[in-house]
């Protein structure tokens, strides 16, 4: 592979997101994010080499292997097709293979796609099976990662506002998003005064359930030089995984989203993150992680990424705008998340990213992570080779 | 509405469910394992390299890649490292709300495992607080996870932060 040879996103496409999309099948909509980022890059069917598929596990949906029923939609007849699985991460890591398609020098532009239709099926249930012989999960996806919020906010002495400040603030940048699942503005009480789920974790600071595809053509430099756009160049890209049970494992800044951040750091040349990079798109499922996340990422010392939070510095117009799309707090097709990262990313370096455009970014990470906070995966696009 | 008569809205989706029994084999160390909790024994497995305890027992360390090779018992009591408090239902668990999901550290083993506080009320759950399994009654055990009920408080002194914070 010739690691010099670059690679840009020329188009990016995504779906109308919502708890239910009973108007389209699974296969309509992801032709829905395939035809938008096709018409994006200015491309057709016919100029796509390749396809890269993720999605969540089969249990989301209960069909299994779904990227060869949707060859079809996905216009991968007579085509290299190739299914990722990466858990939550799985979108970036669709994005990233992607990437490695064109790097290789055996592909022009590739297609990659992620999905999921969770009305068709049960999250809660797909995502903590009882399985045999296998040590139940007591409490679903919710009561697994709020221990690890709560050893955050005893080891950093986090406050109780942050969750609910980081909420109200995703929900603030979801209302300028057109593609949006949830739209309508929160306030502080409202986040406050709702149900806490599975302590210390509020309903108001989870992110919802929905059906959404997102797609994406990636290019090599030659195409990328004549698109219609201008495109987002991927300086690095890196993905990196640890086991579920290590000894000292550490589930509230795992080792491999430090490695994976000083990874992608290094590839693209960023010594200082918080100084170097305009805006994230990084994923936040439950809203305490917006400031675990700050920290794992080396955006913020160790105790200082709530701090960050409480001084605004997330917020639109201020120093790192942290998910102007309004991010996984607002939209959570779960198989589709992490490329929604990676794509936001990128819009925001294209200068395309319409009412929540962050003004005069240049360089952008996006970041996702799936499992037991296992998987990472993140790329850092710029404006500029 | 009769089977035969035609619905009056577009069918847009159906709700179906699908069965499709599966036949699991446990494997050597997850069989030993289920065994022992007949005898209220808990086993780990040891680390030949770094002598740390997995469990349940796993055959090779995710950390040093060597074999972990002795099949040792841990204490069947240890220190909650962190917890939640669950307030709404779970899919296939029948317990009474609210419930606390703990991580529990046993006394001999670098693994936590997961598990039910009961007996206490879930707001005097702290993290550091000494817990001990409480099991079903002899003849009632099955070899499987449900032969341990839930954890409960044994009212001895909390575990200080420091040491445990980084072995959540």
């Amino acid at each position: 592979m010739d690691v010099s040879r670059q690679a840009a996103v020329l188009g990016v496409g995504q779906t109308q997101h919502a708890s239910r999309r009973a108007d389209v099948s699974i296969a309509g909509l992801v032709r829905e994010a395939v035809d938008r980022a096709l018409l994006d890059a200015g491309l057709e069917h016919r100029d796509i080499d390749a396809v890269v598929v993720g999605k969540a596990p089969d249990m989301l949906e209960g069909v299994m292997q779904p990227e060869q029923f949707l060859a079809g939609a996905l216009g991968a007849h007579l085509k290299p097709l190739i299914r990722v699985h990466t858990a939550g991460s799985v979108g970036a890591s669709t994005a990233l293979a992607a990437v490695t398609h064109v790097r290789s020098g055996l592909f022009e532009r590739v297609l990659a796609v992620a999905f999921e239709k969770q009305s068709e099926g049960n999250a809660m249930w797909a995502l903590s099976p009882n399985l045999p012989f296998m040590q139940p999960i007591v409490a679903g996806a919710g009561g697994y990662f709020a221990p690890y919020v709560r050893a955050y906010i005893a080891r950093t002495k986090c406050p109780p506002h942050i969750g609910p400040m980081t909420a109200v603030n995703a929900r603030e940048n979801g209302g300028r998003n057109e593609y949006a699942h949830l739209r309508e503005p929160m306030t502080l009480d409202d986040v406050m005064n709702s149900p806490v789920l599975w302590d210390p974790i509020r309903y108001g600071e989870t992110c919802p359930s929905s059906d959404g595809a997102c797609a994406l053509v990636i290019g090599s430099e030659d195409v990328a030089r004549r698109t219609p756009h201008k495109p987002a160049w991927i300086r690095s890209g890196a993905s990196y995984a640890e086991a579920m049970w290590a000894p000292g494992r550490d589930q509230v800044s795992p080792r491999a989203g430090k490695m994976c951040a000083k990874a992608v750091y290094d590839g693209a040349g960023i010594k200082n993150p918080w100084k170097e990079i305009d805006t994230a798109e990084i994923y936040v499922p439950f809203a305490w992680f917006e400031a675990m996340w700050l920290e794992n990422l080396g955006f913020c010392d160790v105790g200082e990424g709530w701090k960050a939070i409480d001084r605004g510095e997330q917020k639109m117009g201020a120093h790192l705008p942290i998910n102007p799309s309004g991010g996984v707090l607002c939209t959570n097709p779960i198989g589709a998340s992490g490329m929604l990262r990676l794509g936001e990313a990128a819009l925001q370096v294209m200068g395309r990213a319409g009412a929540h455009q962050v003004d005069g970014a240049k360089t952008a990470l996006g970041h996702a992570y799936g499992g037991g906070s296992q998987y990472f995966a993140m790329w850092v696009v710029s404006d500029e080779r | 509405m009769s089977a035969s008569e035609p619905p009056k809205e577009p069918v847009k989706y159906v709700e179906k469910q699908v069965h499709l029994p599966y036949c699991y084999v446990a494997g050597d160390y997850k069989a030993r394992y289920l065994a022992a909790l007949k005898d209220k024994t808990i086993l780990g497995s040891k680390c030949s390299r770094t002598g740390k305890v997995f469990v349940p027992p796993i055959v090779a360390s995710p950390e040093s890649f060597a074999p972990c090779d002795e099949l040792v018992p841990v204490a069947d009591r240890g220190i909650v490292t962190t917890f939640c408090i669950v307030n709404i239902p779970v899919i296939g668990r029948a317990i009474e709300l609210p419930y606390v999901a703990a991580s529990v550290a046993l006394d001999g083993a670098d693994i936590s495992i997961y598990a039910l506080v009961q007996e206490c009320a879930p707001e005097a759950v702290r993290m550091g607080m000494r817990v001990e399994a409480v099991w079903k009654p002899d003849g009632e055990r099955q070899g499987s996870h449900e032969d341990i009920v839930h954890f409960r408080p044994t009212g001895e002194p909390d575990a200080p932060l420091a040491s445990f914070m980084h072995r959540l």
